[in-house]
């Protein structure tokens, strides 16, 4: 490929230590593409990154209306990474549409790249614009570079036989050459990448590559720019990385675990956004012996997990909040009949249908208290797109050991968004145990062990142990039917008892900044990013601000009393109206108070760090 | 394996039934068939829903799962994909397989499951004391429909030759042998299998299907579908003949029409047929026996067979690989 090394480049280049860009366009014109590639190339040149996907709910919106508009985020940098950044430094703008919802963010002074053949009238109009706003002034606060690259992609493609539809349709790698070009990232990896991905299309991989080249050079020859940016490479602990997303990280996550206890792994499911990549990529492969099972609905779905769990295998179900709703009668029957099962909810906002492919983390309560009678059932939440792995494992290994179902939080913005991830070593990964009864003599079905409570698990064909379980109130020891009042009372407490005992597995938790005084913020879940980030900054300044991030949050570890007693302060971000915070208060009796934002988006460290400081005063 | 016994399938548990109840004399037949298929106790599983007859499996002494109301179905879905070396029975009722489990029902037997269902039809709801189901009559008075329920009923064995089913069948709660003769035929079925057995609940809705169980009415009431045999009723006194789509009572023998007209039950006929059977209406005979049995492709053996081939092309599932795979790069 004929791209000139960056550092053959003619024009000078400044050092960055952190960008964060934006593509924005139609939901047609590919920006999920360009900005993953882009993400491709920034891991290859060894930053650190986070990115951030936000997609309208809206298959095909009519093209250049404000619902159709379609962005992707990158933060990258020589330095840890930890949210896909509050403000991108740049916004590429393929269309008015994706200018005039995109544009309150961009930082003032901040790039704009605006594609200059989409500011027609119609467009503009549909838009809601009275007049061009690259014409009028309006943008005055930005560094505005318009490029006609509608026309520049047209010309690129002269005469290569391709339909004026599949021609404009390759705008994007033009938007996406020139950034890598501004950015110095490698060309490579993206035009393998498009090697594979076109393998059967020759026509266009070959458009596509030719585009790329188009941007990159246009980059180079326009006297638009006056040099290119450096982002030098982060120090990051060696090793063998990946980008992945957090749904693709529990895929691979929950066939590890059947891997590593030895289980035939079960997935029933029914597509919900943005729960399905989870569906979509096990069923890719069977080859692992994992089945997966596209359900009738979500009370099939989980219905079918539990008898898998109850044939003795690892039964998983998927879903989002309006799902998880529906599954939760068949989840308490995991409970009384005391089986293993993992529930993943990958959550988003709501109530009801709610913002189908915008991220919440609104459902905790539901999950804590969303059924009927003392259901208690241990809950993790992963904090970041790659611990969605260990944290399927983790799930596994609760479920198994103690004989229960677990659910896992994950939310839309884990579920999606992309980080760098070190490769685990599979030797590293330690073993599921996952022992089934085979002894007839002297069984009970539900007696237990005496450190877990757990009951044993006996799967149906083994002889001599044939019993019935199920929903209705078990005895204590023999698992029959029991309406006795006492023993009612005993099993209810002794089931909250198995949970709670799930805490003596965890590790210590671990406070970042001081170990006591003024100001503790406790977080959980996705959130974790720009928590941390918020409060390092504010330390950076000077300001007594300690963060304790929680993975598991029923039980809660056994170390929290004591961490949260040691500050007098205590702040509980949540992009929701203050559900843990409620959780804190009544265990802890903690004053609690809540920093809470429902806009469907991630938190933003800026907002959230002055939100911190002012709680400080 | 020693040989079992009925005695073998029976528990210590208290049966909590009304005294009366159909639901025992279907639970005698099931544990007279068991052991006589020759299958080990342990291979055995019996998932029920919610109501009455879903505290089947407590009295059967195999593995057992008595789960939520109408979700059974999909209990059994789950642990037949992941178990295929089960035998297992669903048991459920009218009203937990209809009206809360329909949409289960219906993929259960599309998918064509090996599962073998006994729906319990007692026309009523037994276990919430006495409303209306969806098999009740129109005009149904009951707890919930004082002035007469202004539904529609489903008829369960037409609901299944829609939905795909590969297996369907009634036979009736006394019927001893006609229902065992049923059981043997379902057990030996590869695929979803599906008998409605129509149940008296002796509190609720007693009597609901007197005019076939009385030994007065019986012989006219009842149609015995007898694969390769015409149909005749009435100590063969009465036949079924199809004058276009319609079917119509004829007489037989002197007098009557020679029983070469007769209709000719093809159990492996196309579904309508039995549709057609299914739907005959109050002036008929109520067709008893087996509807519809037909091999088709298996839904757990579907499942197997793409694993394999999927296995075959793209080899054992590795884990390492899965985890590096697409770009990776290594920090020194
Ligand atoms: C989710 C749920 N809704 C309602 C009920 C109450 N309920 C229990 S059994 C039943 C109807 C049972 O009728 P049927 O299936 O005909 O069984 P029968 O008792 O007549 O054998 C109902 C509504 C329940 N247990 N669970
Ligand atoms: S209520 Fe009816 S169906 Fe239920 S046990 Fe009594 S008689 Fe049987």
């Amino acid at each position: 490929m004929g791209i000139p090394p960056p550092d053959s480049s003619t024009k000078p280049s400044r050092v960055l230590d952190t960008v964060t860009i934006r593509f924005c366009g139609d939901s047609g014109d590919g920006m999920q593409l360009s900005g993953g590639e882009f993400s491709r190339a920034s891991a290859f040149a060894g930053n650190d990154l986070r990115t951030f996907p936000d997609f309208p709910a809206e298959i095909r919106a009519p093209a250049g209306t404000l619902a159709g508009v379609s962005g992707f985020q990158i933060q990258f940098s020589s330095q840890p990474v930890y949210t896909p950044g509050d403000r991108p430094d740049v916004l590429v703008a393929m269309n008015p549409a994706a200018l005039r919802s995109n544009l309150a963010d961009l930082r003032p002074g901040g790039t704009l790249i605006v594609n200059t053949g989409a500011f027609v009238a119609g467009n503009l109009a549909k838009a809601g614009y009275l007049a061009n706003p690259i014409e009028d002034g309006s943008l005055d606060a930005f560094v505005v570079h318009g490029v006609d690259i509608s026309k520049l992609t047209e010309a690129a493609l002269h005469g290569s036989g391709l339909s004026t539809k599949e021609i404009a349709r390759s705008k994007n790698m033009f938007a996406l050459g020139l950034m890598l070009w501004l950015y110095q990232r490698p060309t490579e990896p993206i035009l393998r990448h498009l090697q594979q991905r076109f393998a059967k299309k020759p026509e266009i991989l070959a458009a596509n590559e030719k585009v790329l080249l188009a941007g990159h050079a246009f980059g180079e020859t326009a006297e638009l720019f006056a040099g290119t940016y450096v982002v030098p490479p982060a120090r990051i602990a060696p090793g063998r990385y990946r980008n992945v997303s957090g749904n693709q990280a529990l895929a691979m996550g929950l066939i590890a675990a059947a891997k590593l206890s030895g289980l035939k792994g079960f997935l029933g499911s029914y597509p919900i956004t943005p729960a399905s990549d989870i569906l979509h990529e096990l069923s890719r492969h069977k080859n692992f012996g994992f089945t997966t099972f596209q359900a009738e609905d979500e009370i099939a779905a989980v219905s079918s997990a539990i008898g898998a769990a109850f044939g003795g295998n690892l039964g998983i179900t998927t879903s989002s909040g309006p799902g998880i709703a529906l599954k939760q009668e068949a989840i308490n029957l995991a409970v009384m009949a005391e089986l293993p099962l993992l529930v993943i909810d990958v959550q988003r906002g709501g109530p009801s249908t709610g913002l189908p492919t915008k991220t919440e983390q609104a459902d905790l309560l539901q999950v804590l208290f969303g059924r009927n009678g003392e259901s208690p059932l241990p809950v993790i939440a992963p904090a970041t797109p790659s611990e969605c792995f260990n944290a399927a494992l983790e799930a596994v290994r609760i479920a198994v050991r103690y004989m229960t179902p677990v659910i896992l939080l994950s939310d839309g913005s884990l579920a999606n968004g992309q980080e760098p991830w070190k490769i685990p070593e599979i030797a590293d990964l330690k073993p599921i145990d996952a022992p089934k009864r085979t002894k007839a003599e002297g069984f009970l079905p539900y007696e237990r062990d005496n450190t877990t409570l757990a009951r044993s698990w006996v799967a149906p064909g083994t002889p001599g142990l044939e019993h019935r379980i199920g929903g209705l109130e078990k005895d204590f020891l023999t698992g029959s039917v029991s309406y006795d009042p006492e023993n009612h009372e005993k099993m209810v407490r002794v089931r909250a008892e198995k949970v709670r005992r799930v805490a003596q597995d965890y590790a210590p938790l671990e406070v970042e900044g001081p170990p006591d005084g003024r100001l503790l913020v406790v977080g959980w879940g996705s959130t974790y990013g720009a928590i941390r980030a918020a409060a390092a900054q504010l330390r950076s300044r000077g300001l007594p601000v300690s963060h304790v991030h929680l993975r598991n949050l029923n039980p809660l570890p056994m170390d929290l009393g004591g961490i949260l007693q040691r500050f007098e302060k205590v702040v509980v971000p949540e992009l929701n109206l203050g559900q843990l915070s409620i959780i804190l208060r009544a265990r802890y009796l903690v004053d609690a108070v809540g920093i809470n934002a429902v806009k469907g988006k991630p938190l933003q460290v800026g907002d959230l760090a002055a939100r911190i400081e002012e709680a400080l005063s | 394996m020693s040989q079992l016994t009925r005695k073998d399938f029976q528990t210590n548990q208290e049966i909590r039934w009304c005294p009366g109840c159909g639901d025992y004399a279907i639970l005698a037949s099931m544990q007279k068939v068991l052991p006589e298929l020759g299958i080990a106790r342990e291979k055995v599983v019996f998932i029920s829903g919610i109501g009455c007859s879903s505290r089947f499996p407590y009295y059967m002494n195999t593995y057992g799962f008595h789960t939520i109301h109408g979700r059974a179905p999909a209990i059994a879905t789950g642990l037949k994909l992941t178990r295929p070396d089960l035998q297992v029975w669903v048991v459920t009722g009218d009203g937990d397989a209809l009206s809360i489990g329909g949409n289960h029902l219906i993929h259960v037997l599309r998918r064509n499951v090996d599962v073998k269902i006994l729906l319990f039809n007692n026309r009523i709801y037994g276990l919430t004391k006495g409303q209306y189901s969806p098999t009740s009559e129109a005009g149904k008075k009951a707890k919930s429909t004082p002035y007469g329920s202004i539904d529609a009923p489903f008829d369960p064995i037409r609901l299944a030759l829609g939905a795909g089913a590969s297996f369907v069948a009634r036979s009736i709660d006394v019927e001893a042998a006609h229902l065992q003769g049923v059981l043997h035929r379902m057990a030996s079925h590869r695929g979803a299998a599906l008998v409605e057995i129509f149940q008296n609940c002796n509190v609720f809705n007693d009597g609901a299907f007197v005019t076939l169980t009385e030994k007065a009415s019986k012989a006219r009431s009842q149609l015995h579908l007898e694969h390769g045999k015409p149909l005749v009723f009435e100590d063969g006194k009465k036949g079924i003949r199809l004058n276009g789509l319609e079917p119509e009572i004829v007489p037989v023998g002197d007098g009557g029409v020679p029983e070469s007209e007769l209709l000719v039950w093809d159990e492996k006929a196309q579904p309508a047929l039995a549709f057609l059977l299914a739907g005959m209406g109050p002036a008929f005979p109520t067709p008893i026996g087996i509807f519809r049995a037909e091999e088709r492709a298996v839904h757990h053996e579907l499942d197997e067979a793409l694993q394999r081939r999927v296995t075959e092309t793209l080899g054992d599932g590795d884990l390492e690989k899965l985890l590096g795979t697409g770009d990776t790069w290594t920090v020194p």
